[in-house]
């Protein structure tokens, strides 16, 4: 325990000096000032491909759950894309592969293929929660949308979805934090956040224990904050009289 | 009102109805019975378009069911649904239950269809209960819930697809109650059910069905007096005998 040294955090990148307060000046930056900056990339990554996720998993699980063959076609097809290779080479082939097939995308920083990369591998899996969520509701309350003389998009929209998003919130709880932590691939194609800043770190300080740690303990927060969000959302959307929807 | 003409539909190769022809005239309340799988739920559902059918067509107020061009979500707009297990949205409290559709499909002011909704809620005895949810509601009131909803489009007939087959026997009376008005009121009315009772009091006709056909189509005298199918009778005096 003695031997930790947590004044590592302090020590300019490139003087190896402890900074005073704690933050670099006049243009070098400290570990710490690293360190949260990484943070931010991990965030920066983990919401947008998010995002990516949402709507596009949520858009292909809903297709999946529509009368119309072709589109539950390309539903499916989009799924078992997506989800049938690791991640880590789907990060590899957003980076080296896709832009060398469409010449255009060359340009594009790879935060964006990043994005793109984690967002769709993710957008699989919530298009798979999504198509289960809605087939739980079983036929009834499809037809009984239908029957009141509402199109099938106003179908979904006021009675299939609302039940459907609420019955999912545990599962895409889970695929919110996991896209924290999956957004350590990130270091492969040289995004500056986390993972890559506690290799490159306890390279230059020798102090892994530190790095990691810290690193371990963002990450940690991160996910865990989703987590707390995600349980306000159950409880302020909780149906009353529904299993586990408390009092009247 | 509802004319069946040779309706026919397969699952795969399995036929579930097969040529089925009937009739509803205005004001009519036709009673659908037999035993279960033989095709009375598919054959309701096929009336507003809910399950396709591959031969025949249905015309509901001389518009046809079976063509594609025909706007399906106006027609159902007006034909009134309630089902076995009530299908209420539950999470939705009830006076958005009865307001949402008056809103959305029929453009209808907020005020309005809460107005229209209270007005029926209070009809089916369940004017109390507005601001709870679903599933804070016994089954009977559950489903007259669902007939006061139905009845907020101001449909022209209305469907019963085995309204009380889900119910505890202590609260069929109350679902039974609400639709023996809704008869008695003239609305014409298409109801898949085995209580005899309810056939017997304000059915004009009786339907019985046996795997995927119609096998009798009778008054209800005739149908309850002297069936003429052997089938009907087996299925008479079984459901009749206690």
């Amino acid at each position: 325990m003695s031997s930790w040294d947590w004044q590592v955090f302090c020590k300019e990148t490139t003087s190896g000096d402890v900074a005073p307060s704690c933050f670099g000046s006049g243009g070098d930056i400290t570990y710490l000032d690293w360190l949260l900056s990484a943070w931010g990339w991990t965030l920066s990554v983990s919401v947008l491909a998010l995002l990516v996720a949402l709507l596009l998993g949520s858009l292909m699980g809903i297709l999946r759950t529509t009368p119309h063959r072709g589109l539950v076609l390309l539903g499916n097809a989009w799924t078992e894309l997506f989800r049938n290779i690791p991640l880590l080479v789907q990060i590899f082939l957003w980076y080296h592969v896709v832009p060398a097939l469409i010449p255009p995308l060359r340009d594009v920083p790879s935060f964006v293929l990043v994005v793109m990369g984690l967002g769709l591998f993710t957008s699989a899996r919530i298009s798979e929660q999504v198509r289960a969520g809605i087939q739980s509701l079983a036929g009834g309350q499809r037809m009984a949308g239908l029957a009141m003389g509402f199109t099938l998009p106003q179908t979904y929209r006021h009675v299939l979805l609302p039940m459907a998003y609420r019955i999912i919130i545990p599962p895409l709880t889970s695929e919110s934090m996991n896209i924290i932590k999956n957004s350590s691939v990130a270091f492969a194609v040289s995004i500056s956040e986390l993972t890559l800043f506690a290799l490159q770190a306890q390279e230059e300080t020798s102090r892994g224990v530190e790095v990691y740690l810290a690193v371990s303990g963002l990450y940690f927060i991160s996910a865990f904050a989703i987590n707390r969000a995600a349980l306000f959302i159950e409880n302020r959307v909780r149906v009353p009289g529904m299993i586990g929807g408390g009092g009247h | 009102m509802i004319e069946i003409k040779n309706i026919s539909k397969w699952y795969g190769a399995f036929q579930v109805l097969t040529d089925c022809t009937t009739q509803v005239e205005k004001g009519e309340v036709i009673v659908v019975c037999g035993p279960s799988g033989s095709g009375k739920s598919t054959l309701i559902k096929c009336v507003n378009g809910l399950e396709v059918f591959q031969q025949g067509d249905i015309f509901v107020n001389g518009t046809s069911v079976g063509d594609p061009k025909t706007n399906l979500p106006k027609l159902r707009s007006h034909v009134g649904m309630v089902f076995q297990h009530f299908e209420l949205f539950p999470h939705m409290t009830i006076t958005e239950n009865l307001s949402i559709a008056q809103v959305k499909v029929l453009g209808r002011s907020k005020d309005e269809a809460n107005e229209r909704g209270m007005k029926l809620l209070d009809r089916v005895g369940l004017k109390q209960q507005a601001h709870k949810h679903p599933g804070q509601l016994s089954g009977g009131q559950q489903q007259r819930v669902a007939i006061a909803r139905a009845l907020s489009m101001d449909p022209i007939c209305m469907l019963f697809d085995e309204p009380t087959s889900a119910l505890d026997p202590e609260m069929v009376n109350e679902v039974l109650d609400v639709m023996v008005q809704l008869a008695q009121e003239g609305m014409t009315m298409m109801v898949v059910t085995h209580e005899m009772g309810f056939a017997r009091k304000v059915s004009n006709r009786v339907i019985f069905m046996d795997q995927g056909s119609i096998v009798e189509d009778a008054t209800k005298e005739d149908f309850f007096g002297k069936p003429r199918s052997e089938r009907a009778q087996q299925f008479l005096s079984k459901i009749l005998s206690h």
